[in-house]
C-alpha cells in the first residue's frame, strides 16, 4: 500500500508537470491549429535560465528559497519573451500557408533552439541548485510525499486555477475564446487576432517555464535536450485529453503521469518512454478526439 | 534597394531585443558542478551587430516576398524559368548529366579514400532523401521517424550476417523488403490521421524503434550494438579497405542512379499522380475515386524500401552499428535535405544532400554549427522559398496546358 501511495504521488507530480506544458500546446492548437513543436524548447529555456540565475547567485554567496523565487520570475520573463519572439519569427509570416509549412518551421525552430543552448552553454548535464526547502510539517508523510513534490503540486494547481480564471473572466480571455471559435468572425468584431495569438504564446510559455523550473529543482539536473522528451509527453497528454480543450490537457497530463508511474513501478522502467508513445498511438487510433474532446467534422 | 529610415529604426530595436534575449545564454556561462561563472560580455556586441544586419535583410526579404505575390516577373521567376530550361532543353541538360556522370566515375581515382568515404556518406543521404521525398515530397505525409526504416535495414543485415552468415548481396533486397514491410505495418494504424498528428505519431514510432533496439539485449545486443558485420564481397575476392571503399562507392553511385530513375518514373506514373493529388487535397482526391489506403501505404512502402536498402549498405560499410546512429537528429537531417531540395524535386534533393553533408565535412569550422544551421534553414526555407532550391518540375505541365488553352481560345 505504501509503495502504491509513493507511486501515486510521484505520478501525480509528474502528471501535473505534463499538464502545465500540455496547456501551452492545447491553447496554441486551439487557436491556430498548429502543433508548436518548439514548445518543449521553451520549457527547457525556462529551466536553463532559472539554473543560470540561481547558479550565479549561489556562487556569489546568496542562499535560501528567495533565490528560487527570483530565478523563477526571471525564467518566466525570459520564457515569455522567447515564446513571443518564436511566434513572430517562425509562425506569423506563415499564416495562411499550407499546413505542413508552419509545422516544418516549428521543427526547425526546435532544432535551432536546442543547438543554440548547446553551443552557448554546454552539452553536459548541469546540477540544479537544490533550493526547495525541506518542510517540517510534512515529516509524518515523508515516506509518501516529499516537500519538492508538495511544492510542485501546489504551484501547478495555483497556475491552473489562475489560467482558468484568466480565460473565463478577463477581457483578453474572452478574446481568446472568441478567436478559438472563429478567427474571421473575431476579426470582424474588432478583436486584434495577432495580439491574441501573441498573448496565447506568452501564456503558454509562462506555464512551460514554471514547469521547467519545478522539474529542474525536483530532478536536480538539466541539459539542453530535456525539452524534447518533455515536449512529446506533454503533447501526448494534450492529445489524450482532447487537443484544444483546456481541462482536457490537465486531465490528460494527470492520467499520463499516473499511468507512467505505475507502469514503471510495477512493470519495467526501461520501456517507460515506449509506454507514453504507445498511449499516444492508441489514443489517436481509437479516439482521435481525446477523452474530453468532441469529434470535429472536417468541412469541405 | 536601400533600407529606409524606419527599417533602420526597427532593426535597432530588434537588435536591442535580441541582446536582451540572448543575455543569459551568450554572456553568462555557469558551471554549477565546479561553482564557476564565466562572463563573456564581448558576445553581446556580436549578437547586437549580427541581429542588426540580419533584421535589415529580413525586412527587405519580407517586403520582397509580399511584392512578389503582387507583381509577376521577378528574380525568383527568372530563376525558375532558367531551371525549367535546364531541365527541359535536351541540349542543355544532356551535357550536364554526362559531365556529372564522368566526374562521379572518375572520383575515386582523383581523390583519396577519406574523400571517397565522405562521398559515400553523402550518396547515402541522397538515396535517403529520394526515399523520404516520396513520402513527404510527393504524397505530403510528414514522416519524422524515417530513420527507423534505415535502422531496420541496418539491423536486418547485421543480424542476418552475424547470426546466420547470410551474404551482402542476398541481404540487400531483403533489407529493402523488410523496410517496406515495416513501412506498411506502421502505415496501417495511422492511415486516418491528418498531417500534424501523423508527424507526431511517426516521431513516436521512430523513438520506439530506437528504445527497442537499445533495450532488447537478447536480439539486438542493446546499446553495445552489433560488431563484426561483413563487408560486401565480390565473387569471394579478398579486398583491401581502400578497394572496398571504392567498391561501395560505385555501388552507391549505381544505387543513386537507380533510385533517381525509379522515383522519376514513379512520379509520372499512375500511383505518382495519385500521391500528388493526395498531397494537394485529400478529400477531393478520394472523391475522384482514388483508393486512399492503398495510395498512402504504397507511399510509405516505397519510401521505407529505399531506407532499408541504404541501411544494409550502411551496416556493411561501417561493420558496426549501435542504436545511437538512428536518433531523431538523423531523421531531421534527412527531412532538411528534402525541404531544402524542394519537396518533390529529384535534382533538388540530390543537390541538397550534397550541400548538407559535404559542406560541414569540408568546412570543419562550421561542423559544430551544423544542426543550428539546419534548424535555421528549415525555418527560412518555409518562409522565403517553400518550393525549395529547385522547384518541382511538375509546374511545367500546368503552364504548358495554360498556353495551349490560350492559343486555342
Amino acid at each position: 500500500m505504501e509503495y502504491f501511495l509513493q507511486l501515486f504521488s510521484s505520478g501525480l507530480t509528474r502528471g501535473s508537470i505534463y499538464a502545465l506544458i500540455a496547456l501551452g500546446y492545447t491553447m496554441v492548437y486551439g487557436i491556430i491549429q498548429l502543433i508548436n513543436f518548439a514548445h518543449g524548447e521553451i520549457y527547457m529555456i525556462g529551466a536553463f535560465v532559472a539554473l543560470i540565475v540561481s547558479g550565479v547567485l549561489t556562487i556569489y554567496g546568496f542562499s535560501g528559497a528567495s533565490i528560487l523565487v527570483f530565478a523563477a520570475v526571471v525564467a518566466v520573463i525570459y520564457a515569455a519573451a522567447y515564446g513571443y519572439t518564436l511566434e513572430r519569427i517562425a509562425y506569423r509570416p506563415l499564416r495562411g500557408a499550407p499546413r505542413l509549412s508552419p509545422l516544418i518551421s516549428a521543427i526547425g525552430m526546435s532544432i535551432f533552439l536546442q543547438n543554440y543552448v548547446l553551443l552557448a552553454q554546454t552539452p553536459d548535464f548541469l546540477p540544479f541548485p537544490a533550493l526547495i526547502p525541506e518542510f517540517e510539517f510534512i515529516e509524518p508523510l515523508a515516506h509518501i510525499i516529499g516537500s519538492a513534490e508538495l511544492v510542485i503540486l501546489t504551484v501547478s494547481t495555483i497556475s491552473m486555477i489562475a489560467l482558468t480564471a484568466l480565460i473565463k473572466y478577463s477581457r483578453i480571455g474572452k478574446a481568446m475564446r472568441a478567436t478559438q471559435q472563429d478567427m474571421h468572425m473575431a476579426r470582424l468584431v474588432g478583436i486584434d487576432v495577432d495580439r491574441v495569438i501573441s498573448v496565447t504564446f506568452v501564456i503558454g510559455s509562462v506555464l512551460a517555464a514554471i514547469g521547467g523550473v519545478l522539474v529542474g529543482s525536483y530532478i536536480g539536473q538539466i541539459n539542453f535536450y530535456i525539452g524534447f522528451m518533455a515536449g512529446i509527453k506533454a503533447f501526448t497528454a494534450a492529445v489524450l485529453g482532447g487537443i484544444g480543450n483546456i481541462p482536457g490537457a490537465v486531465l490528460g497530463g494527470l492520467v499520463l503521469g499516473l499511468s507512467e508511474a505505475f507502469a514503471a513501478g510495477y512493470i519495467s522502467s526501461a520501456y517507460e518512454d515506449v509506454f507514453a508513445f504507445g498511449v499516444l498511438v492508441l489514443i489517436l487510433i481509437l479516439r482521435p478526439a481525446g477523452l474530453l474532446g468532441r469529434a470535429v467534422k472536417q468541412k469541405v | 534597394m536601400l533600407p529606409g529610415h524606419r527599417s533602420i529604426k526597427t532593426a535597432l530595436r530588434t537588435a536591442l531585443w535580441f541582446m536582451f534575449l540572448t543575455l543569459p545564454f551568450m554572456v553568462v556561462r555557469v558551471n554549477t558542478l565546479k561553482g564557476e561563472v564565466e562572463w563573456r560580455w564581448q558576445n553581446m556586441l556580436w549578437v547586437g551587430l549580427a541581429v542588426f544586419l540580419l533584421a535589415i535583410v529580413w525586412d527587405i526579404a519580407l517586403s520582397n516576398r509580399h511584392k512578389r505575390s503582387d507583381r509577376k516577373p521577378s528574380a525568383s521567376q527568372t530563376l525558375s524559368r532558367l531551371s525549367q530550361r535546364v531541365f527541359h532543353d535536351k541540349t542543355v541538360y544532356l551535357p550536364i548529366i554526362a559531365g556529372v556522370f564522368c566526374l562521379a566515375l572518375l572520383f575515386p581515382w582523383l581523390f583519396n579514400t577519406y574523400q571517397v568515404n565522405i562521398m559515400v556518406l553523402a550518396l547515402m543521404f541522397v538515396v535517403l532523401g529520394l526515399g523520404l521525398n516520396i513520402t513527404v515530397g510527393l504524397a505530403g505525409l510528414l514522416d519524422l521517424g524515417y530513420i527507423a526504416f534505415f535502422a531496420v535495414g541496418a539491423y536486418t543485415y547485421a543480424l542476418l550476417n552475424t547470426k546466420f552468415g547470410v551474404g551482402f548481396w542476398f541481404s540487400l533486397p531483403i533489407g529493402g523488403i523488410v523496410g517496406a514491410t515495416f513501412g506498411i505495418l506502421l502505415g496501417f494504424p495511422i492511415l486516418r490521421l491528418r498531417g500534424d498528428y501523423l508527424a507526431i505519431v511517426t516521431l513516436g514510432f521512430g523513438s520506439i524503434a530506437k528504445i527497442v533496439f537499445e533495450n532488447w539485449e537478447e536480439v539486438f545486443n542493446g546499446a553495445k550494438g552489433i560488431a563484426g558485420i561483413g563487408r560486401p564481397g565480390l565473387f569471394n575476392i579478398e579486398m583491401s579497405l581502400e578497394a572496398t571503399t571504392t567498391y561501395i562507392y560505385y555501388l552507391m553511385v549505381a544505387l543513386v542512379m537507380f533510385a533517381a530513375f525509379m522515383t522519376n518514373r514513379l512520379k509520372e506514373s499512375r500511383i505518382g499522380r495519385a500521391w500528388l493529388a493526395l498531397r494537394e487535397d485529400e478529400i477531393a482526391c478520394v472523391t475522384m475515386g482514388i483508393d486512399m489506403a492503398r495510395t498512402k501505404l504504397s507511399a510509405y512502402a516505397f519510401g521505407a524500401f529505399w531506407a532499408g536498402l541504404v541501411g544494409v549498405i550502411f551496416a556493411a560499410r561501417n561493420t558496426y552499428i549501435n542504436p545511437n546512429s538512428f536518433t531523431f537528429m538523423e531523421s531531421a537531417l534527412v527531412l532538411s535535405v528534402v525541404v531544402l531540395g524542394g519537396m518533390g524535386s529529384i535534382v533538388g534533393v540530390m543537390i541538397a544532400a550534397m550541400v548538407l553533408i559535404l559542406l560541414p565535412e569540408y568546412l570543419r569550422a562550421v561542423a559544430e554549427y551544423r544542426m543550428l544551421v539546419f534548424g535555421a534553414v528549415m525555418v527560412l526555407m518555409m518562409i522565403f522559398r517553400p518550393q525549395g532550391l529547385v522547384s518541382n518540375v511538375h509546374r511545367y505541365y500546368r503552364k504548358h496546358s495554360e498556353t495551349d488553352a490560350a492559343q486555342k481560345g
